[in-house]
């Protein structure tokens, strides 16, 4: 169903993420500064007291992350911000929010790392984000938005899956697209509307008491808990796959990104295009689930993959995987906060089509 | 079966609050936590609050908190319990909040959100057990543990030069201005019993009045931590911990702003 | 005039680099034009070196993120010589008279010099020196029109200093002059 969008306005990704969130009808927000998404919180606290709900800048990550379990646990619309150093913090916390089964949303927008790194934009965190990140064996809904539009939609997006699977959900962005402008439409107030489900720790009233643990000390039960989310991710797998395509029908490489590298793989294949190269694109928009059927199809039929991300491999193993060999995966790859350009891209393009195809 | 043919004859004079669920707690015999909790869920009882009250659990002994309070309960990770009763509150601020927590939990590895929470004033009540031992994990030295206090983890004794001075958090927090009620009570003798219970009344009514958070220490015990029997447990409160950390009321409101 | 134009603006932080950029974003959203403004962001933006790329176009951007520019306006030496291998061939470079020792000397694109720092201080308002060379700029390239620019300064200004924009009208206007007695472009 597509939403009513309203007006038209120039903002910043990080801004009209936040704005997005209160037209989303967010209950509350906890959060503390850190380089690229201060913006974030800095948005709330300007807005949501003109406007409605709750914003608390936290003594920590730390804090903001089991704050947000509470509310979460309470039954609220809830989310909180961060950046990588600030994630990895976050990361005790969201695995008891995923075992506890509590939705919510979780912003990272990515800086480079490993360490203290940089404030510049950064892919380095996929596997933290799709593989879990913290302790034990879950999985958050991941979403890559590539345009400060889809930095609004998303939002809405990743509210409606994480009440619906009762799982965190993520938005998974980099500190370009955060601090970047663009055009952005949103969506009318009050487009999502929202009950307090009826497992919230609401007070015990007329019904039995609810709460909201993630300790099983029978083995047993904890395997149960564990079988049941894995269910859960599976139904996610086979319902929740988003990605886009691009000039992919007669394509003989195809290049796989996400988020803002996806459109900058995309001007580069306009470039190779141009040269009469037959490059496409796929992007995934979810990472978790990752669209593993188009890329193993696709992998019939092309003579190669690219895959571009901002980090050293990552998202490079999930296509390897999908490929399961049937066609070569190459990767190029930036970090510590430097961005690929089209040309790079193109680059590496005509370095891989001009290499002789070993027959099997 | 016999046992109920008997109690038709007989009347009742005393049953546990409603408020308690009909689990048997697995805390070991003389614990102070199950004195707590019983008080604590009475005065839940006793005010017809039980459906307006969400309380939070911590890690450590008393991790399984929900499991015996017949009301709606979190599980907090361990340290962190003062930071899911701020975001329960912020969004059921109408609602009656607590969060009940330990020495290690409340006074190591979660000080930065016991004292951030205080120093927000946030109004609910926190309910902290020094027995001066980390009990689930098998008594090791907590940061109350005191002078010389022999532990898995300090064989030899607590000593100040390595492993510093026994933390005093409830001096430390009654400082800040946003703790509007704060009072360190017992649960080993009958007499303590009624003044924690006191204790709790206030500062459920206190919350009512959003003026900050309610803060009460309870020095209890630990007898499988301790290494001994639990009337012994009763003496060493008397005569070791009491004067470390001594009972009664570090801050109260003013008449005129209650 | 190109579909899309493709603009880098550098300079050190506090000469207003930033804000030409969002300046001409705002404007090409008013015009119902696609746009996209992507900082240099961090310690830049509190005094260093700061750089923005604007994109305007009549179609869908696909990459906010280029490395070649159809346009280059440059408001220091670092950034001159940072930039100037980076504009395309036939591009146009737009630079600080007062700023640059050392001019551009590629011959395959078209060069601006313009005193807008000298201008500003005889108007006697430095802070709009960036308008003066947008002025020029948009004398050379007609991408957005001066009403939008209007409208975007409003957007780009803090309320507070709303009543700096006719002086900043006069300073893109000053930016036209500039390049109609120095470049001899009929209007």
């Amino acid at each position: 169903m597509k939403m009513q969008k309203s007006e038209v306005r120039l903002m910043k990704g990080n801004e009209a993420l936040a704005e997005a969130a209160i037209r989303a009808g967010l209950d509350a927000y906890f959060g503390y500064p850190i380089t690229p998404q201060s913006e974030i919180l800095e948005y709330f606290t300007e807005q949501i007291p003109k406007r409605h709900g709750v914003v608390l800048q936290a003594e920590s990550e730390v804090a903001s992350i089991n704050m947000v379990y509470g509310a979460a646990g309470a039954g609220a619309r809830v989310m909180t911000s961060s950046s990588s150093p600030g994630m990895s913090l976050m990361q005790e916390g969201i695995s008891y929010i995923a075992a506890a089964e509590l939705p919510c949303l979780l912003v990272n927008v990515v800086r480079g790392g490993p360490g203290l790194g940089t404030i510049q934009p950064s892919q380095g965190d996929y596997f933290q984000a799709v593989k879990g990140g913290g302790h034990g064996d879950y999985r958050l809904i991941v979403l890559a938005p590539s345009s400060v539009q889809e930095m609004c939609d998303f939002v809405f997006d990743a509210f409606k899956l994480a009440e619906k699977y009762r799982n965190p959900a993520m938005i998974l962005t980099d500190g370009a697209l955060g601090q970047m402008m663009e055009k952005v439409e949103f969506p009318e107030e009050g487009s999502l509307p929202h009950q307090v489900p009826d497992w919230a720790t609401t007070g015990k009233k007329g019904r039995e008491r609810n709460f909201i643990t993630s300790l099983h000390m029978e083995p047993e039960k904890m395997e149960e808990i564990n079988l049941h989310l894995q269910k859960k991710y599976k139904v996610i797998e086979e319902n929740e796959v988003r990605f886009e395509t691009f000039e992919i029908d007669d394509a003989e490489i195809v290049l796989v990104a996400f988020g803002l590298p996806a459109r900058i793989c995309q001007k580069a294949v306009e470039l190779a295009r141009e040269k009469g190269i037959k490059a496409g694109l796929v992007r995934p928009i979810t990472l978790f689930p990752f669209p593993k059927k188009i890329l193993s199809d696709l992998s019939k039929k092309i003579d190669h993959f690219l895959v571009i991300e901002l980090n050293a491999g990552q998202m490079v193993e999930d296509v390897m995987l999908a490929a399961n060999g049937k066609c070569p995966v190459h990767f190029k790859g930036r970090m510590g906060g430097m961005i690929i350009q089209p040309e790079e891209v193109l680059e590496e393009i005509e370095k891989i089509i001009q290499q002789p195809i070993l027959q099997e | 079966m016999s046992q109920e043919i008997l109690l038709e004859d007989m009347q009742c004079v005393y049953q546990k609050p409603a408020t308690l669920t009909d689990d048997y707690m697995h805390y070991c015999p003389g614990c102070g936590h199950a004195v707590a909790h019983k008080i604590l869920m009475e005065v839940v009882q006793e005010m017809g609050i039980q459906e307006d009250v969400i309380g939070v659990a911590p890690v450590g002994c008393s991790v399984f908190a929900y499991n015996y309070m017949n009301i709606d309960m979190q599980e907090a990770a361990h340290g962190r319990a003062s930071a899911v009763a701020t975001g329960i509150k912020r969004v059921l601020p109408e609602k009656y909040v607590f969060s009940y927590q330990g020495d290690g939990d409340l006074a190591a590895i979660g000080t930065a959100e016991t004292i951030h929470t205080i120093n927000r004033g946030e109004n609910i009540l926190m309910v902290f057990i020094n027995n001066g031992i980390y009990g689930m994990t098998g008594g090791q030295m907590a940061p109350t543990s005191l002078f010389g206090q022999i532990t898995s983890t300090s064989p030899y004794g607590r000593d100040v030069e390595h492993n510093g001075y026994p933390l005093k958090i409830t001096e430390l927090i009654a400082h800040l201005p946003g703790a509007f009620y704060v009072t360190r009570q017992a649960v080993h003798t009958p007499n303590t019993v009624r003044k924690f219970k006191k204790a709790l009344r206030n500062a459920f009514e206190f919350q009512k009045l959003k003026k900050g958070t309610c803060f009460i220490e309870v020095v209890s015990n630990c007898p499988s931590g301790w290494k001994m029997t639990p009337k012994e447990t009763l003496t060493y409160i008397e005569e070791k911990m009491l004067p470390e950390y001594p009972l009664g009321d570090l801050k109260v409101p003013a008449q005129n702003n209650i | 005039m190109h579909i899309t134009d493709e603009i880098i603006i550098a300079g050190f932080g506090g000469q207003g680099v930033l804000s030409m950029g969002k300046i001409l974003a705002y404007a090409a959203m008013f015009e119902n034009k696609e746009t996209s403004w992507m900082p240099s962001y961090g310690p830049e933006m509190r005094g260093g070196t700061a750089n923005c790329i604007t994109i305007i176009s009549e179609k869908k951007i696909s990459s906010p993120v280029v490395s070649k520019f159809d346009s280059a306006i440059i408001l220091n030496q670092p950034s001159l010589n940072k930039f100037e291998d980076h504009v395309k061939e036939h591009g146009f470079l737009f630079y600080e008279a007062s700023t640059i020792i050392n001019p551009p000397t590629r011959e395959d694109i078209m060069i601006y010099k313009i005193a807008a720092i000298e201008e500003a201080n005889k108007m006697g308002q430095k802070q709009i020196s960036n308008m003066i060379m947008l002025g020029a700029f948009l004398e050379i390239k007609p991408l957005v029109k001066r009403e939008s620019v209007l409208s975007a300064l409003k957007k780009v200004l803090p309320e507070r200093h709303h009543h700096l924009i006719a002086v900043n009208e006069q300073a893109l206007l000053r930016g036209k002059e500039l390049i109609e007695i120095n470049y001899h472009v009929s209007v």
